[in-house]
């Protein structure tokens, strides 16, 4: 009894941790300006007010740039989830030098700074016509998580038994068959966990959306987030906190649709004997 | 991915080769559309520009400028990346000690001969020389920033202590003086909010003609004399000597520095005089502030880090920008951007017209007075500035504020840091 209690005491505590970034940003965004600069701030405001969300949504398109968000983030969770299933079923079955070679610069590609690599990747795309375009972003965005995304997956696809994929084929299940219809069902915590890599690296990312994109009508939300903060970290707090509190919502949402196929457990008793 | 890269590595030296370098641009005439960088965050004055420019594009239907809205944090590196992808916008808003390094590197237009007599004639020349870089004027100075004081006028009350004309501010001894006499208790006379020590040392020092940085035998050398230690001493003393400044208070940004402002801990807090904006918004109600103009030593001269408007090197239409920055930065939109922002308008009748907007009130008065105080330093021009702040400057500094090191120390640290 006494351990359970200490259980939930240990996870309320974790809870509050990780919650309570997310209810301060909800109290400062409620803040009428007096309040954000209290020497003893309190977690309910006194006078709280709409007014922060009135102002980031007046002076910023927050709106178009929240869409456009989710279309990029969404455009690379899907594309990346594409490349990365095949590719890394490719690196965890086929054991070639090449593969080794792949997977090791896989590794070695994490290394280089954005900065390094910022002006190439603009004249690139800039030259097949993709530069300020969602279609440049989501392109760059796919690359970026691939890495990690193929090392992540094919550790997944190494848990699959070949047994089971060996069973299949000698029930007569062609190879296309045998991954459609056994390898892919049980690779569906590893692809939604990629997809959410992919999702989130995207929905934050702010540097290449930021040089990338010219076009005012096509920012992200990190980049036109960034607009409330002024010389040397001079923050207008306010609207800030309730720009950045609502672009929470969507990545959260997508968790948790997502978060009931990240169970694990359907290999179990797969193999026996 | 390695084929992406091998891709984007050869593409990049391709494209390298064939750029061509800074060519000089063929100007466009006929219609055009212009893009146009702005760094405004403020609420009040991301309305001015929006409207300036809306006006200006029915006015001007041949000349349409697109207003592109950027942010301090990230300016630069958007800048580098859009000079070095030939992608840069037309007119863009900055500050005068970020040109120097786009100057040598050929991505700013000459604009020398662009800027109208009236123009150049309302900005002082010290201002000027803060955008220019090798004979080349790079950029139009907008926007200054000067150092004030911001007291709580009930404390000063309650210390017998008078409220300087804005014309006639105090001295650095009586500012010391009167820090004491607001010492008492749980209050603490000042905060000095340094965070970010050297620009404020640097900008202060000019009050007792300290420049840091002098040529000998055609290098340029860091060196300490009396008359640069005069300020970080001064500000060493009230720490740790008389007690009367805050020694809590010196990691903080003018901004952190507030809560304890408005809460009575701090009766005074040096600080821009743009924080006079927070006072407005966030003060109490009942809590008066006063603005107390710039402090005196052996003048009151304060180094300039003006705002700038500036025109891009590879823009085809270099006289259609220039015309576009005249409009922008007339007299009435000059006043009131400086409003917007809270800060001090380059331009003497822009200056004028802003006392008249504002009656004075609110510290317009200090604020107006103090941009004759404005002028260039010597840090300014510097090669290497920026990495000796960072590397040397800013830490010895903190080391000296928070009592870890001599003043010797300091200065020796700051001489040796320095390889010209």
């Amino acid at each position: 009894m006494m351990k359970r209690f200490l259980q939930y005491v240990a996870l309320m505590g974790y809870l509050i941790f990780l919650g309570f970034p997310l209810v301060w940003m909800l109290s400062t965004s409620l803040k009428p300006p007096p309040e954000l600069v209290k020497l003893h701030p309190t977690l309910v405001p006194d006078a709280p007010t709409l007014m922060n969300y009135v102002q980031a949504f007046s002076e910023q398109q927050l709106d178009r740039a929240a869409f456009n968000s989710l279309k990029v983030a969404l455009g690379s969770a899907v594309l990346t989830v594409i490349v990365a299933l095949p590719a890394s079923y490719a690196l965890a079955r086929f054991k070639t030098r090449v593969g080794t070679a792949a997977l090791g610069w896989v590794l070695l590609s994490q290394l280089f700074p954005f900065v390094l690599l910022i002006i190439p990747i603009f004249l690139v795309l800039r030259e097949v016509g993709l530069a300020n375009t969602h279609a440049g972003l989501v392109l760059i965005y796919v690359v970026w998580a691939l890495p990690f995304a193929l090392w992540m997956l094919q550790g997944f696809v190494r848990n699959i038994p070949r047994e089971l994929e060996e069973a299949a084929a000698v029930d007569g299940a062609t190879r296309l068959q045998v991954l459609w219809r056994v390898v892919f069902p049980l690779l569906a915590p590893g692809v939604v966990a990629t997809a959410l890599f992919a999702f989130i690296s995207a929905w934050n990312e702010f540097f290449f959306a930021l040089v990338l994109i010219k076009n005012p009508d096509l920012a992200t939300l990190p980049v036109t987030l960034a607009r409330f903060v002024g010389i040397e970290g001079t923050a207008r707090l306010g609207p800030l906190a309730a720009g950045s509190l609502l672009a929470t919502i969507p990545s959260l949402l997508f968790f948790a649709f997502m978060q009931r196929r990240l169970s694990s457990g359907s290999l179990a008793g797969a193999v026996k004997g | 991915m390695l084929r992406r890269l091998a891709v984007a590595a050869a593409l990049l030296l391709g494209l390298a080769a064939c750029s061509g370098g800074n060519a000089p641009q063929e100007e466009t005439s006929g219609p055009v559309k212009l893009r146009f960088l702005s760094l405004a965050w403020q609420k009040e004055s991301l309305a001015a520009n929006k409207e300036i420019v809306t006006k200006w594009n029915a006015e001007h239907p041949d000349i349409q400028i697109e207003y592109v809205q950027g942010d301090w944090n990230s300016v630069h590196d958007q800048l580098l990346t859009s000079f070095e992808g030939g992608d840069a916008p037309d007119i863009f808003h900055y500050e005068a000690a970020a040109l120097g390094e786009f100057s040598k590197q050929g991505y700013l237009a000459d604009l020398s001969s662009l800027v109208s007599s009236e123009l150049k004639g309302q900005i002082a020349p010290g201002v000027w020389d803060t955008t220019t870089f090798d004979g080349k004027v790079t950029g139009v100075p907008f926007l200054l920033e000067s150092q004030v004081v911001i007291a709580n006028k009930k404390l000063l009350d309650a210390a017998g202590i008078a409220v300087p004309p804005a014309t006639g501010g105090w001295t650095w001894d009586e500012f010391q003086a009167n820090a004491q006499k607001l010492t008492a208790g749980e209050t603490f006379g000042v905060a000095w909010a340094l965070k970010s020590p050297t620009n404020r040392v640097m900008n202060l020092s000019l009050n007792f003609g300290g420049k840091f940085f002098y040529e000998e035998g055609g290098k340029t050398v860091v060196k300490v004399t009396d008359a640069e230690k005069a300020v970080p001493q001064r500000i060493h003393d009230m720490l740790y000597v008389s007690k009367t400044a805050s020694p809590a208070a010196l990691g903080m940004s003018g901004a952190d520095s507030l809560p304890g402002f408005f809460g009575g801990k701090y009766a005074m807090l040096p600080g821009s005089v743009s924080l006079r904006q927070q006072m407005v918004e966030q003060a109490p109600a009942g809590f008066e502030w006063v603005t107390i103009p710039p402090l005196k030593g052996a003048s009151s001269q304060q180094a300039a880090n003006p705002q700038t408007l500036s025109i891009s090197e590879d823009s085809k239409a270099k006289k259609q920008a220039m015309q576009f920055i005249e409009y922008f930065l007339n007299p009435a939109n000059m006043a009131t951007l400086a409003k917007g922002d809270w800060l001090v308008p380059t331009g003497k009748k822009a200056n004028d017209e802003l006392v008249k907007l504002t009656g004075g009130k609110q510290g317009w008065d200090v604020a107006a007075d103090s941009a004759a105080d404005l002028t260039i330093s010597a840090f300014q021009k510097v090669n290497g500035y920026p990495e000796w702040k960072s590397k040397h400057a800013t830490p010895a500094l903190q080391q000296y504020f928070a009592d870890k090191i001599t003043l010797e120390q300091l200065a020796k640290q700051l001489e040796d840091g320095f390889r010209g």
